[in-house]
């Protein structure tokens, strides 16, 4: 039950995080908005949930959010991409702030009432005393017909090839006479639409509200660095790493204490740090990901599959 | 010659707007509190408690000389931004402030207060605590400024583990809170009375989570299913209580959860139908409590924002403000804290209530109320529309629920 539910959150952040890679790989850029897409995909379903059901929100949002990120590329990013990086950078960063403010001036700064579809609460089948909820296999189904349409897409189709084409030789390929221009413009509003979805889908099965981008913001972030910059298949595997991760931990009730104490060694509360060592793995789950994050920098800076070498 | 009159009635009306200023007294209270960020859901409504119990409680409605202003300050929660808020607040000559949710913002408020009116005599702050319930408060950590409307930690355990004690069907108990000051008093006073109460329940587990930031409570579910609990007790609030409960329906959990916050916006839908007669809160009312004076004031509340009215430590507050201003014939802060300790009044279910003087801790009745289809005598009201609502199961008497306290109260 773990294993799937740690599955689930996963291909969730791969979900979120396949789109801030891509757009790196091609640009160099870190989108630092690409959280706040994620937010702005739940927000649209919530609303056009309420005005009609749950499935046009589902098609609509991620289309609606992919137009608004190339757009964004189209007449923002574009024009700045001539400043450098860190012009690009900034602009991202403060269409995050934008965004936040924006969609607290029109939905309020506290959560809204975005919830699943009474259809999917049914669970799906037992395991040991415990169901697994219809719509967290929805969840999963999901991502991975995104992840193997992705991969389909890249590997498979004309288009994919000119991506990738673009994305390491973009002089050659303009040269050939492809729009270059275009193809990014494409790409940034795929992984932005991808975002959206996983904030569709994402946003009534945990709570949806204005923080909900930083929260995830964070820890996307992580995936992208410990999976390698730009690379997909890193990007997978770190984001089922640290879902699992996340999930198991907190079921572990090891502690430095009861390690200690197995091994015969009396510790007590005058020990000199206790409240330290009893601390459960359990309790520091949520900051594994970023203790990860900082072990793999030192280690291998590169990512679980990064091809940079600088 | 034509006289104009217009400057005799000038005068006149501003002889009667000085005479109308000599009796009528404004007093603003500073409500620091988290209005945005993760817990801000609950702040918003919790604002509308004060805003409504001035309304109601002060001024013309409540044929009182004393009108209460309410001023919302932001905190986000963070005691920083707190802390930023209460100079703010005292340097634009606001004497009174209340807070509730979060007793680690409520900590850092007590002592930088104390601070406050020992280093500015005359212009001293009191704290009107609404929620904050960590039983420090009016044990080791008491100050003459602090005083507080809901019941302590110590008080509600108390209260479950009394009522928790007669439960035959419990054997297995599982403590899940949030990771602070609030959270770890909660864990530690559950285990501790339910030892001693019923030395035969095993706590299966005690753990706690980081406060507002889990989104995903399945694995903690999964844990309090593996270790075959048949009861939750949890201090959980606000989205952190929501989540849980989503979780735990998602997961098919079976099992009795014992809450404090049950009632809190957002909750009651999350629980809806599937909690029926599983799910129980503590509390020092709710809206179907025993000859419940505060009708009027739910039924008004309900369609004036369309939001269940819960928070009666809110209007409490007001209350005992409005008294003790009245009392003190005076804003000052000083004089109105020392009239408001040790002040009766009737309670929102027609009990005696007292601002106890010993530790600034009110005294009040205590419930335990059970999740229950609405309709018939004991369930009038379901809350937030679910067609469900909470009946008492238990009730204590103010005194059969009071705790004693090892408060030195400094002077006031």
């Amino acid at each position: 039950m773990s294993m799937l539910n740690g599955l689930s959150y996963g291909l969730l952040l791969f979900m979120l995080s396949a789109g801030l890679t891509l757009i790196f790989s091609m640009m160099g850029v870190l989108n630092f908005a690409h959280a706040s897409f994620y937010m702005l995909g739940a927000y649209f379903a919530y609303q056009t949930s309420s005005w009609s059901n749950y499935w046009v929100g589902f098609l609509i949002a991620p289309v609606l959010v992919a137009l608004l990120g190339g757009l964004f590329e189209r007449y923002m990013l574009r024009k700045t991409h001539k400043f450098g990086h860190v012009a690009e950078l900034l602009l991202t960063f403060g269409l995050s702030f934008v965004i936040l403010e924006l969609v607290q001036l029109i939905w309020g700064r506290t959560s809204v009432d975005y919830s699943i579809p009474t259809s999917m609460q049914a669970p799906l089948f037992k395991l040991y005393d415990s169901t697994f909820q219809t719509y967290r296999g929805f969840m999963m189904l999901v991502a991975v017909l995104m992840l193997i349409s992705l991969y389909l897409l890249l590997k498979k189709t004309r288009i994919g090839l000119v991506i990738q084409a673009a994305l390491t030789h973009p002089d050659t390929t303009e040269a050939l006479g492809h729009n270059v221009p275009r193809v990014f413009a494409y790409v940034f509003a795929g992984g932005c639409g991808l975002a959206a979805l996983a904030g569709v889908i994402g946003g009534n099965a945990f709570i949806t509200e204005p923080g909900m981008a930083q929260s995830v913001g964070a820890i996307i972030f992580v995936v992208v660095v410990v999976g390698g910059m730009g690379s997909l298949g890193g990007a997978l595997i770190a984001s089922i790493l640290i879902g699992l991760m996340q999930t198991f931990a907190v079921g572990l009730d090891w502690s430095i204490v009861g390690g200690a104490q197995s091994l015969g060694i009396d510790t007590t509360s005058e020990t000199p740090g206790y409240s330290l060592w009893k601390l459960k793995l359990s309790q520091i789950a949520p900051i594994l990901p970023y203790l990860l994050l900082v072990l793999m920098l030192i280690v291998r800076p590169k990512g679980i599959m990064g091809t940079r070498d600088e | 010659m034509r006289v104009s009159i217009k400057p005799l009635a000038l005068g006149i009306a501003s002889a009667m707007l000085f005479a109308g200023a000599a009796s009528a007294q404004n007093v603003k209270i500073g409500f620091i509190e988290g209005l945005s960020g993760p817990f801000g859901g609950v702040g918003q409504n919790q604002l509308k408690h004060f805003q409504y119990a001035a309304e109601r409680f002060s001024g013309k409605q409540a044929n009182s000389g004393v009108t209460v202003e309410i001023v919302p300050l932001d905190s986000k929660g963070s005691p920083q931004e707190a802390l930023a808020l209460l100079k703010k607040a005292t340097d634009d000559g606001i004497r009174f402030v209340s807070q509730g949710n979060g007793s680690n913002v409520a900590g850092v408020l007590i002592d930088a207060i104390n601070k406050h009116n020992e280093r500015n005599p005359g212009k001293e702050v009191v704290f009107l605590n609404y929620a904050a319930i960590d039983p420090d408060f009016t044990n080791s950590k008491c100050s003459p400024w602090h005083f507080r409307f809901d019941a302590g930690v110590d008080m509600k355990i108390e209260g479950l583990t009394n009522y928790m004690k007669d439960q035959k069907d419990i054997k297995n108990v599982y403590v899940i809170g949030q990771n602070y000051s609030f959270g770890q008093q909660v864990s530690k006073f559950t285990e501790e009375m339910l030892k001693k109460k019923r030395p035969d329940v095993k706590i299966v587990g005690n753990e706690l989570h980081p406060l507002g930031q889990v989104k995903d409570f399945a694995p903690y579910v999964a844990k309090i299913m593996a270790a075959n609990a048949d009861s939750v007790v949890t201090g959980n609030w606000g989205p952190d209580l929501v989540l849980l409960v989503r979780a735990a329906q998602a997961a098919g959990y079976k099992g009795n959860f014992y809450t404090f916050y049950a009632g809190v916006i957002g909750a009651p839908t999350a629980i809806g139908a599937a909690g029926a007669d599983r799910v129980r809160m503590v509390s020092y009312w709710h809206p179907n409590s025993a000859q419940s004076e505060f009708e009027s004031v739910y039924t008004g509340f309900k369609a004036k924002f369309n939001e269940e009215f819960y928070t009666v430590a809110a209007v409490n507050a007001v209350r005992f403000l409005v008294a003790s201003v009245e009392k003190a014939k005076s804003t000052d802060a000083v004089k109105v804290a020392k009239a408001m300790a040790g002040m009766k009044m009737k309670g929102a279910s027609g009990e005696d209530i007292e601002m106890r003087a010993s530790d600034g801790a009110l005294q009040q009745a205590m419930y335990i109320a059970q999740w229950t289809k609405a309709g018939g005598k004991d369930v009038k009201f379901d809350q937030e529309n679910t067609g469900y609502g909470f009946k008492t199961v238990r009730y204590l008497m103010p005194d059969q629920a009071s705790m004693a306290t090892t408060c030195k109260m400094p002077k006031r």
